[in-house]
């Protein structure tokens, strides 16, 4: 049913059509809204899950953490310095192979002290062994959280749906929101393998101490399931295009003309501001197009590698800084082409702590482009 | 996924980890008081009463070189300096 809500409310609607078991959360600005809305619907009997506070991000990880190794299906969301402060149990949570879904409403990092948009938080634990999606709208926020629960749990790899704070979730948008039986319907209930989860009558260990002999070994079991985490998700985003006629199932959706040479690649809302501006500078002569990279974990190297192989200029649009180098989206992209393409790669950081991106801007990233102009411009 | 992570529970007491050791103490029970100093500083709780007392009534205290890892925390405790840490040869 068609709905005008806050992306917060469809991401909220979304967690509960999961069936999900446990929420927990520790409010922090701009991801309030989401554990608001699903307090609420606890609190007015609309909800099955157990809905528990903590007293931290970080306690909220580690309840998250123990009720996923009980075999719930379980959630929870963040942003910034929340997210900072759960870094540990987020590396935890991946290493002992959990499948949590986890939104985080992407806000600035102090300090200076700034609750607006933009991906430093995310970027910063990019290492942590989480499959990491950015949505373009709330449309695909809601069908995000649904995908994620699905390929989660068949891979017992967290997910993190990453939605621009404020921009995605405090924005007013028609969502369709998918009946309770067509979810069912999608995502089966979750079964914990056997003997792989804490059950009071069959007792194991679980998180122990690894020696030298073993640890290299699991940390490649994952980095192998994490990159080959590319076809269950392409899988599961066709399975819910087939059901529900909507999302495309690539990990890069390309916008604009296929014969550009200069061409942009983002993540997140932004794409839709420099699908906007693509479309007017086709409109006046300058080929152009964008890239919009739907994953960065795992990243999607062939795809974007392919979308990219007609661009002699490329152009990364990054809302984050791998501070002493350039924009971390950037410096991705580079490694990707690296040794695959000749074109000349520009980071363009912008957007920080919720400044504006206008069309003007976009432009302007086209003009300075032609300038070669090295390391990273700020715009 | 591979490798399943999950482990039976109670493995603690199968891995004996007295062979990280390199020096072994030694409890003179002439000297000891019994006053249990040792056995309340022995970070891995391998010192203990042995139950038998002495003519004058001791309790005497003894460690699990199974799991001793050497650490000598009872023997800088020991108010009356009756353990002795000794280079073991293996």
């Amino acid at each position: 049913m068609k709905k005008c809500i806050e992306g917060s409310r469809a991401i909220a609607e979304a967690v509960n059509l999961c069936r999900t078991s446990v929420v927990v959360a520790y409010p922090i600005t701009p991801q309030t809204h989401i554990v608001e809305n699903l307090s609420q619907m606890k609190a007015d009997g609309e909800a099955a899950f157990e809905f528990l506070r903590s007293e931290s991000e970080f306690a909220a990880a580690s309840i998250a953490l123990g009720a996923s190794a009980a075999g719930s299906r379980t959630y929870t969301a963040t942003s910034s310095q929340g997210l900072l402060l759960m870094t540990e149990v987020v590396f935890t949570i991946s290493g002992m192979r959990l499948p949590i879904v986890m939104t985080c409403a992407n806000r600035a990092v102090s300090a200076p002290i700034n609750i607006w948009n933009d991906q430093q938080d995310a970027m910063t634990v990019r290492d942590s062994g989480w499959i990491m999606l950015f949505a373009e709208d709330n449309q695909e926020s809601l069908d995000f959280h649904i995908i994620a629960f699905k390929v989660a749990e068949q891979l017992k790899i967290p997910v993190m749906v990453n939605v621009d704070g404020f921009v995605l979730t405090h924005t007013f948008e028609n969502v369709d929101v998918p009946e309770q039986k067509e979810v069912d319907a999608f995502l089966p209930k979750y079964v914990p393998d056997e003997g792989q989860y804490l059950d009071v009558k069959n007792p194991v260990s679980l998180g122990t101490f690894v020696t030298p002999e073993h640890y290299q070994d699991i940390r490649m079991d994952l980095a192998n399931d994490l990159n080959e985490a590319q076809k269950v998700l392409v899988k599961e985003l066709t399975n819910y295009r087939k059901q529900f006629d909507r999302g495309m199932p690539e990990l890069c959706e390309f916008y604009g003309d296929r014969s550009a040479k200069t061409i942009f690649v983002a993540m997140g809302s932004v794409a839709g501001t420099i699908k906007e501006t693509v479309d007017e500078l086709n409109a006046a002569g300058k080929k152009t197009a964008v890239v919009r990279v739907k994953c960065f974990r795992p990243f999607p190297v062939a795809e974007l590698v392919e979308e990219l192989s007609g661009a002699t200029n490329v152009l990364v649009v990054d809302k984050s800084i791998s501070l002493g180098s350039e924009g971390v989206l950037a410096l991705e992209v580079k490694a990707a082409l690296s040794g695959r393409s000749d074109a000349k790669i520009k980071s363009f950081v912008t957007g920080l702590g919720g400044r504006d991106i206008t069309r003007e801007m976009i432009k302007s990233m086209y003009e300075q482009s032609k300038k070669n102009i090295p390391g990273v411009s700020f715009i | 996924m591979k490798i399943k992570l999950a482990v039976e529970p109670g493995t603690t007491n199968k891995v004996k980890t007295g062979n990280w050791r390199i020096y072994f103490p030694i409890i003179d029970h002439e000297k000891c008081i019994a006053c249990g100093t040792c056995a309340r500083v022995c970070p891995e709780g391998c010192v203990f009463p042995v139950g038998d007392k002495a003519l004058q009534g001791k309790v005497f205290y003894e460690k699990d070189l199974d799991y001793c890892k050497g650490c000598g925390l009872c023997a800088e405790e020991c108010p009356v300096k009756c353990i002795k840490m000794e280079l073991e040869h293996k």
